[in-house]
């Protein structure tokens, strides 16, 4: 019989697979993209200003998905775009899981004023609005790819440490972790060949959802123009520009939010997929 | 019992806005440069530069300045802004109610859209049609607001323009109201055009926000809602001779909602949170547009004052879901 459920579980698989492709195209393309972009992604040239994509009357060869009203080409922008987003995917992405687990890994286990600093820490974060923080941190700090993968750490690292926070609370409450140290183990030494590995998945989890949320962070930083420097392209940025000549050049702003849409549902749903696989009662 | 965990949830948010309070002036405090050398004049002299600096207390250590400017604070004092050279706290107050309109308006819509989700999944469990319910919904949860905001641009600004896409009112329409809450004072003064124009401005940015809210209260109110399906009683009330919808909505829904209403209470303050970029991206005149620009000018006082707002506002929020929590959780207010 085909139910509801059935429906949700045999397009699961589908979907990761498509997840995974589009991510794997975008690091390729990200990583050639000095090779495989057909036109110099900065340099302007009015004669070419606002170019309809490939299919459009008017068109010029060469001009894939057309051009911006400085006559950059938008597919190379994007191309380049991709490296700021991925980097800033990766490395805020990483760095937030050590920061944040690590932290959540002491407060759940050792508890005591631990616990009590950092779950106090976690709830005034909390009160915070994140975009309004990040905002907040790049004025105070300046502009660029450094800045902005700090503010990221700084306003998501509560996502990371609250769950495993939770997480390792749960595991130390076990009866092969009463055991482990019963034999002798020293804490330190049962935090991380015990405790570690079985919230390990989570934090896997975890990070990719982390990446999609940086890839959103950054893209609108870039919106606001408070991302890496203005020269570069960047998705947010053209997807702020674009915004601006709508009604003249709508793929100014089409392309590049295709690219940030798959590439956020992308990473959410290879989180969810992974959720799914790593869970003892739905596998 | 009530009044013991209302007197300590009460402490813990004090707690947590005083810390609010120690990181908000830590991250304006480490900003490069002189905070008085940006309020100068260029030429200013030595003598100024002093004077202006003990103006402020910048001569004083760091707690010190810290107490004087959180007595500010707390008596209403949050600073002049650099730029408009006006009282924050007066800015900041003029903007509020757009923004808490905006708000209040996405939250409806979540709510609604997200309980029309729930309960016609319920109603249709286990075919095909809450299949492809679920995946949408789960489509919907993974993308954020600030992603949906610029789809119904693309869509109902463009595509299909029957939606302003940008300011909060026609330039013509503004109103001369008592307060800026526009759209609750047009009802009040009888001025349906006015509210028709407002809430024509406002519904495609309280949709993006609404998007993400409504995919979660359908996800889990659905769940709480199946869940019910199975208890005795709604089988009584089946045997009764109540039809499945009555059974849903009269018998299930009342059990099945608690543990949505926790989560919306703590799901409105990320919504709150999404205005700044959503009201950038529609032009809104909220508080959050207001932020970018003061970031954009570099006016901290002005930024300041804003993200106290914000988080006094998201502390509120949380404390008032936890004494609501305590009042409809029959297990608590019987305890």
């Amino acid at each position: 019989m085909l139910d509801g459920r059935s429906l949700v579980k045999r397009t699961a698989g589908l979907r990761l697979w498509l997840s995974a492709g589009w991510l794997t195209a975008l690091v390729i393309g990200a990583v050639l993209a000095p090779w495989i972009a057909p036109q110099d992604p900065l340099m302007q040239d009015l004669f070419t200003s606002r170019l309809p994509p490939f299919w459009m009357d008017g068109a010029e060869p060469g001009y894939w998905l057309g051009t911006d009203s400085l006559g950059r080409d938008v597919l190379s922008r994007i191309l380049y775009g991709g490296r700021v987003a991925l980097i800033v995917a990766l490395i805020a992405g990483t760095a937030t899981a050590l920061i944040g687990a690590t932290l959540g890994l002491i407060a759940g286990y050792f508890r005591g004023w631990a616990d009590l600093v950092i779950s106090r820490l976690v709830d005034i974060w909390m009160a915070f609005p994140p975009v309004l923080f990040a905002i907040l941190l790049i004025a105070v700090m300046g502009t660029g790819l450094t800045s902005v993968v700090i503010a990221i750490i700084v306003i998501d690292w509560t996502r990371f440490a609250r769950v495993v926070r939770a997480e390792a609370m749960a595991q130390g409450a076990m009866d092969y972790v009463a055991s482990a140290q019963v034999s002798g183990r020293g804490r330190m030494s049962t935090l991380l060949t015990e405790i570690l590995p079985n919230v390990l998945s989570t934090i896997t989890v975890l990070l990719t959802l982390e990446m999609g949320i940086a890839v959103i962070v950054e893209a609108i930083l870039s919106f606001v123009n408070l991302s890496v420097s203005t020269d570069d392209p960047t998705w947010g940025g053209m997807i702020a520009e674009g915004r601006l000549s709508i009604h003249q050049a709508w793929w100014v702003l089409v392309f590049p939010l295709i690219a940030l849409f798959l590439t956020v549902l992308s990473f959410s749903q290879l989180g969810e997929g992974l959720k799914d696989r790593f869970d003892p009662v739905l596998h | 019992m009530i009044l013991r965990r209302l007197l300590s949830r009460v402490a813990t948010t004090l707690v947590t806005l005083f810390g609010v309070a120690v990181i908000v002036f830590a991250v304006i405090r480490i900003v490069p440069g002189d905070p008085v050398a940006m309020m100068l004049p260029p030429g200013a002299t030595e003598a100024d530069i002093a004077r202006l600096q003990a103006f402020y207390g910048l001569d004083k250590s760091i707690p010190e300045q810290f107490f004087i400017w959180l007595g500010g604070v707390v008596q209403g004092d949050f600073g002049t802004s650099i730029t408009t050279r006006q009282p924050v706290l007066g800015l900041v107050l003029s903007r509020l109610p757009a923004t808490l309109e905006l708000s209040v308006m996405a939250l409806v819509i979540a709510v609604a859209l997200g309980g029309l989700v729930a309960l016609t999944g319920t109603r249709l469990r286990y075919t095909r049609t809450e299949g492809a319910l679920d995946v949408a919904n789960g489509m919907a949860l993974s993308v954020p607001d600030f992603l949906w905001g610029l789809v119904l641009i693309l869509l109902f600004g463009v595509l299909w323009p029957v939606f302003t896409i940008s300011g909060r009112v026609s330039p013509q329409l503004v109103p001369e109201f008592a307060t800026s809450f526009f759209l609750f004072e047009s009802v009040v003064r009888l001025r349906f055009d006015l509210w028709l124009d407002l809430v024509q401005h406002m519904l495609m940015p309280a949709l993006a926000l609404a998007i993400p809210l409504a995919a979660i209260i359908g996800q889990l109110l659905k769940q709480s809602l199946k869940e019910t399906m199975h208890l005795d009683y709604v089988t009584l009330a089946r045997t009764k001779g109540y039809s499945e919808n009555q059974v849903i909505l009269r018998e299930a829904l009342r059990n099945a909602v608690l543990p949505t209403l926790t989560l919306i209470g703590v799901q409105f303050t990320f919504l709150i949170g999404g205005t700044v970029i959503i009201e950038r991206l529609f032009s809104y005149e909220g508080l959050g547009n207001m932020a970018i620009d003061a970031v954009i000018n570099r006016d901290l006082p002005l930024i300041q004052g804003i993200v106290l707002l914000f988080a006094l506002l998201f502390t509120l929020v949380n404390l008032a879901v936890d004494l609501l929590y305590a009042v409809l959780n029959p297990r608590l207010r019987h305890a």
